[in-house]
């Protein structure tokens, strides 16, 4: 057998995480209940995206002639107060929620990774300080900050995912700083500490690939948390301002309509947040156990 | 162990520190000035130079940080600019409220998530296990926001049994006790659903791994009753966690509770915030901001020295 000469540095530390790779991935397609929240993320997708090609009405029309219509042929699922079309209104809605919901999450998992990653790496003081900015920061409700925020910040599309995002990054910084500090002492990273591998190359190669699962499950349970403080914030009001419509305020105005039995200004889209809630923390479980249990 | 308690406090004192200056500097990132808010229509740049100065608004920032910390300490947390009254007397009228739902709804969902958890991990894998299982997913990924509305229109509209809001009836000319619990019922059960789920949830994964432990099969052996074993030997241990869990859940009770308020028109400290954002009264925002974070450390405090007082297993 002819003895292969590799580079020293460029030896496959984590060459067991590739060879599990297959079987991870098997793992989280077993899973019922994965594939469960699969099929309605995408069924989701498509009513957001693909429903207004296909159901070619406008969400923002008035039809003044049929206010608080009950549904009908015309209006699949009615209208509310001002005439807008309830189901066109929640696909539009969908795409705004699911848009800024992901866009959030990446933007949590790209600075909440980075600064983990920087204050583990760090140790020391830096490290505590760092770490004791996400505790302040953590220690005020998340809700009680995007309110204010969106009030300082009329809001737009970008500066609703900044604001978002601006304490999402906080649970995902703390994991990731976890996963560094119990990664960084192992053999492989002193190793390629002592061969005078570069920190940043540490960090990109050596320790990311061992933390990046915990980082997307976590990542995944954030765009659950972002649709969400989304609706809710449109619900009291300090959402996008309109006339996009989205989810949360639909419900908020819904409320108002209640003592008439307008159900279909409140089944409808508190049913959308609820299915994007469970389809989206069914994958996450999936790809934690799936990840888990390759840890095992 | 008093070593270890006595750390925990001093470690928690920046944070302390930390919210007080952050709510002071979120203030500050606001465009435009309070006084041209507070003189309204009375605007006038020689009025506003004064009330500057009286204000101590033309002070450098750090200067007005250190007396409004000062104030803070003593007490006072300034006045509010619209309601005409100190924001800790309003703090003060709107917390009784919010406490009330929150510490009801907390302890009844610990007792019932405890006892649901462990019965589903008793029974894993059993229909009864499955069904509570898909019923604890529903209730955790639903939006509290949409369960307060649902609530109102089963339990207030449909069936019309509960008042859909308020605190009292006010067309009663003597609301006794009875009016104020049956006001209480819907916001409670709302918190009460929305925070058993994941507790339950955590509940049963502790519960399942405290009945593989030795113990628990020694107790067993010895002949103790079932019922024995499961809620006097292993209780004990699968509850630990929990008193973490409240402590980190502290923060997302008080959301649920914001939400809980505005839906039933519940005057606590949630409703109290939501009509200062949207009337930008920005003491009663600062107040809340800072109490709210307050709470929130000493919460996690307590709830850390509790678990070393308990778990004897932990050394310090």
């Amino acid at each position: 057998m002819i003895q292969q000469s590799l580079p020293i540095e460029e030896v496959p530390v984590d060459s067991s995480h590739i060879d599990e790779r297959p079987n991870f991935m098997r793992r989280f397609w077993q899973s019922g209940m994965t594939k469960l929240g699969i099929v309605l993320l995408l069924m989701l997708v498509l009513f957001s995206f693909v429903g207004p090609l296909l159901y070619r009405h406008s969400a923002i029309t008035s039809n003044l002639l049929a206010t608080d219509a009950s549904p009908s042929a015309q209006f699949p699922l009615g209208t509310d107060s001002v005439g807008h079309n309830v189901l066109a209104q929640l696909m539009v809605g969908g795409q705004s929620s699911l848009e800024v919901g992901f866009a959030a999450a990446i933007v949590a998992m790209l600075f909440g990774t980075l600064y983990g990653m920087i204050s583990g790496m760090a140790g020391g003081w830096l490290d505590v300080v760092m770490m004791r900015i996400v505790d302040i920061l953590l220690s005020i409700p998340s809700i009680f900050i995007l309110l204010f925020l969106n009030v300082v910040f009329q809001p737009n599309i970008i500066i609703m995912i900044l604001v978002l995002a601006s304490t999402a990054w906080l649970g995902v910084s703390r994991l990731v700083r976890a996963e560094v500090m119990t990664t960084k002492n192992q053999l492989f990273v002193e190793a390629a500490h002592a061969l005078g591998v570069r920190v940043i190359r540490v960090m990109v190669r050596y320790l990311l690939p061992n933390i990046i699962g915990t980082v997307l499950v976590a990542a995944t349970f954030q765009v659950a948390d972002a649709i969400l403080a989304m609706a809710g914030l449109s619900f009291l009001g300090l959402g996008l301002p309109p006339p996009t419509p989205n989810w949360g305020g639909m419900l908020s105005d819904g409320m108002n309509y209640m003592f008439q039995n307008s159900w279909w200004l409140i089944y409808p889209p508190g049913l959308c947040i609820l299915v994007a809630q469970v389809s989206i923390n069914l994958i996450g479980d999936g790809l934690r156990n799936a990840i888990e249990t390759r840890e095992r | 162990m008093i070593k270890y308690i006595i750390r925990r406090i001093l470690q928690s004192i920046p944070t302390v520190f930390g919210v007080t200056l952050l709510s002071f500097l979120l203030i500050h990132m606001v465009p435009g000035s309070p006084v041209r808010i507070l003189l309204g229509n009375h605007y006038t740049p020689l009025r506003a130079a004064e009330l500057s100065k009286t204000l101590g608004l033309n002070k450098p920032l750090w200067e007005q940080y250190l007396i409004w910390l000062g104030n803070i300490v003593r007490g006072n947390f300034g006045f509010s600019y619209t309601y005409d009254k100190s924001v800790v007397s309003l703090m003060f009228q709107a917390l009784p409220h919010t406490i009330v739902i929150v510490v009801v709804a907390v302890m009844l969902a610990h007792v019932f998530a405890v006892f649901l958890g462990s019965v589903q991990a008793y029974f894993e894998n059993t229909k009864f296990d499955q069904i509570a299982t898909v019923i604890n997913y529903f209730f955790y990924s639903m939006p509290t926001f949409w369960l307060a509305v649902l609530l109102v229109i089963f339990f207030s509209i449909d069936l019309p049994w509960l008042p859909s809001g308020g605190i009292v009836n006010t067309q009663l000319s003597n609301p006794g006790f009875g009016d104020w619990i049956s006001h209480l019922i819907l916001p409670v059960g709302a918190l009460f659903l929305v925070s058993v789920a994941g507790w339950a949830r955590y509940m049963r994964s502790s519960m399942r791994e405290a009945l593989l432990q030795d113990y628990v099969r020694t107790a067993r052996m010895k002949g103790a009753h079932e019922f024995r074993v499961i809620f006097v030997h292993a209780l004990r241990n699968s509850i630990l966690p929990l008193i973490t869990l409240f402590g980190l859940s502290l923060p997302s009770l008080l959301s649920g509770a914001l939400f809980v308020e505005e839906v039933f028109n519940y005057p606590g400290m949630g409703l109290l915030y939501w009509d200062a954002v949207n009337s930008r009264d920005y003491p009663i925002i600062m107040g809340i901001t800072v109490f709210i974070g307050l709470v929130t450390v000493l919460g996690n405090l307590i709830a850390d020295i509790l678990y070393s007082l308990v778990d004897p297993r932990i050394q310090y």
